[in-house]
């Protein structure tokens, strides 16, 4: 088979169990494939290449294990996730040689389940930024044409999955990390309800938001790869001990008959590109085709959303940020004589502008002249923020809109951080609510032929409904192209 | 709300950060634009709103105070960028 690279981790694992390839054929395909576009992508940070190969030979050597969901898929991992052995640099110069001597949970799970880790991809410096310009390292590019960027934070495991070059990856989603680089890259990326999956092993952004998840080019696929990875770790205080369903058995509905999709008038309104509009537009209308019923519902404080996630997750940043000091891990400056001056001359040289933006900003609404006006006030209005949904879903039983406002814009475009900041606009509610989130490609936009997606919002822990609306829309919707590379 | 290249600077320098004079001033600007669109928040009345600071809330989990040793020393030590092989090593302090 010569083009292993293009199939789904669905049909990847049948193939496997059946013997039809061995996982080091696929190991293989994946690495080609790497070689032959990481040079225009820049979506990798690093490669496990023998390493994954050595897993391989030996999984082959052993046989499929059927009761091992992910056996010999591989996949990549956001690069501030923990994994043992392996640089996790978080993007960032401070962290350029760290090697933990420990999993993540999610990643440990991948493992369990036969999964084959065999990159790290790129990312926005300690997850802030929604192109992946802001890494210590490089800028990723957007597969569907390497002039727009593929969207951030996770905009690495964003592009690599949508080049093929594997079948499934790993992001984080802060305030719209997974389900923007979905959106611009034409995959699939869910953000799962805060709790639903460990943060243990995760580099921490922002805590009270962060949030792991798959970024995939099918539905399926997401819903094989949240089946490994959800479900409680008592490693994290803030993951919650409920039952994991069968994401699986929610899929292969033929309608979507009883189903309910409120649309706010926030996210159809003015400053949505015509384009972005009629992808999404035409999506919903297929949505009601089979046999879904839309209601207008509103999320009357959108407009306040983008301030209120600033404000805390620049303030829990700054907090999480403390613990780069230069003593345990990290860089440290050689120079300094005493402890205070080794401490600011290491985190000055380690942390790059983005992020020493967000550390001041932090610590500046979170100073005691400034706790009250802007922290304690956030955290106000994000209890309202949580009600509006909460009075929505009393109408509905998802919410749907665009994932944003634009396609991929191009690389350099967004020079003024508040602008930047502006693009999270549809998909920071979900964080500050805690409820999942996933991006769905619904086609091309008709002038820029960049991919569109379309965001589905859920009840806390709806994950299952999601994915199963999302799976049967998929079905029969045009199926998404490969961007040609 | 408008911040001073001096209120930057202090706060910088609060979060061990040392900025060049240049750098202070563009984030100053940059920091003013930022918390005037975040001063809209002002216009919600929250007087009666308890502050929602997790998504998880009423959750306090405590484990066993037990001691147990999950990690070697030698794991811990093993990314610090000084170490004697039983303690961190920094500049001296007095």
């Amino acid at each position: 088979m010569s083009d292993l690279h293009t199939k789904t981790l669905s049909e990847l694992r049948e193939a496997l169990l059946a013997r039809e390839v061995t996982v080091e054929q696929v190991v293989r395909a994946c690495l080609d494939r790497i070689e032959a576009t990481e040079p225009e992508v820049h979506a990798l940070i690093s490669v496990q290449a023998e390493e994954a190969l050595k897993q391989a030979r030996e999984m082959d050597a052993a046989g499929p294990d059927p009761d091992k969901p992910l056996w010999g898929v591989p996949m990549v991992l956001k690069d501030l996730l923990a994994t043992k052995g392996v640089t996790t640099t978080c993007a960032s110069k401070i962290l350029e040689n760290f090697v933990p001597f420990y999993d993540a949970t999610s990643v440990a799970r991948l493992r369990e389940a036969g999964a084959v880790c065999i990159a790290k991809a790129n990312m926005d410096e300690f997850a802030m930024g929604s192109s992946t310009e802001n890494s210590a390292f490089h800028t990723t590019l957007n597969p569907w044409d390497t002039d727009r960027v593929p969207g951030g934070s996770s905009g690495g495991s964003g592009a690599t999955v949508a080049a093929c070059q594997v079948p499934a990856a790993l992001g984080t989603d802060t305030g719209g990390s997974i389900r923007l680089p979905a959106s611009f890259c034409g995959i699939v990326g869910l953000k799962p309800t805060y709790g639903r999956v460990s943060r243990f092993g995760m580099v921490a952004y922002g805590s009270s938001l962060d949030q792991i998840g798959p970024m995939t080019r099918s539905v399926e696929d997401a819903a094989r790869v949240l089946q490994v990875i959800a479900g409680h770790d008592p490693k994290d205080s803030t993951s919650v001990d409920c039952p994991v369903p069968d994401y699986l058995a929610a899929l292969g509905r033929g309608n979507l008959d009883g189903v309910t999709i409120g649309l706010p008038e926030e996210y159809w309104g003015e400053g949505l590109d015509p384009e972005v509009e009629n992808a999404c537009r035409a999506a919903i209308a297929k949505a009601e085709e089979l046999g879904a019923k839309t209601v207008p519902v509103s999320l009357k404080l959108t407009d306040y959303a983008i301030a209120t996630y600033y404000i805390i997750a620049m303030a829990e940043a700054s907090s999480n940020l403390s613990r780069f000091d230069g003593v345990r891990y990290g860089h440290r400056n050689r120079d300094a004589e005493e402890l205070i001056d080794m401490y600011t001359r290491s985190r000055t040289e380690g942390f790059g502008d983005e992020v020493q933006r967000r550390i001041i900003m932090g610590a500046y609404v979170l100073s005691s002249g400034y706790y009250d006006a802007y922290y304690r006030k956030a955290a106000q209005v994000r209890r309202l923020l949580r009600r509006d949904f909460d009075k929505a879903f009393e109408q509905c039983d998802l919410i749907a809109g665009p994932v944003c406002p634009t396609v991929a814009f191009k690389a350099g475009d967004k020079a003024d951080p508040l602008q930047m900041y502006l693009m999270d606009i549809f998909t920071i509610s979900a964080n500050l609510a805690g409820l999942p989130g996933m991006s769905l490609p619904v086609g091309l936009g008709a002038d820029s032929k960049m991919p569109v997606g379309l965001q589905f919002m859920g009840r806390a822990f709806s994950e299952e409904l999601m994915l199963g609306v999302g799976e049967c829309l998929e079905r029969n919707l045009e199926a998404m192209p490969v961007p040609e590379m | 709300m408008k911040i001073s290249p001096e209120e930057v600077d202090k706060v910088a320098r609060l979060a061990r950060l040392d900025l060049p004079r240049e750098k202070v001033e563009l984030f100053a600007g940059q920091l003013g634009d930022i918390l005037d669109y975040m001063d809209k928040l002002g216009e919600l009345d929250t007087s009666d709103v308890d502050p929602m600071y997790s998504p998880v809330e009423h959750t306090t989990v405590l484990r066993k105070d037990e001691v147990k040793k999950e990690y070697s020393r030698e794991d811990v030590l093993s990314n610090a960028p000084e170490q004697d092989g039983q303690f961190f090593v920094v500049p001296r302090i007095v």
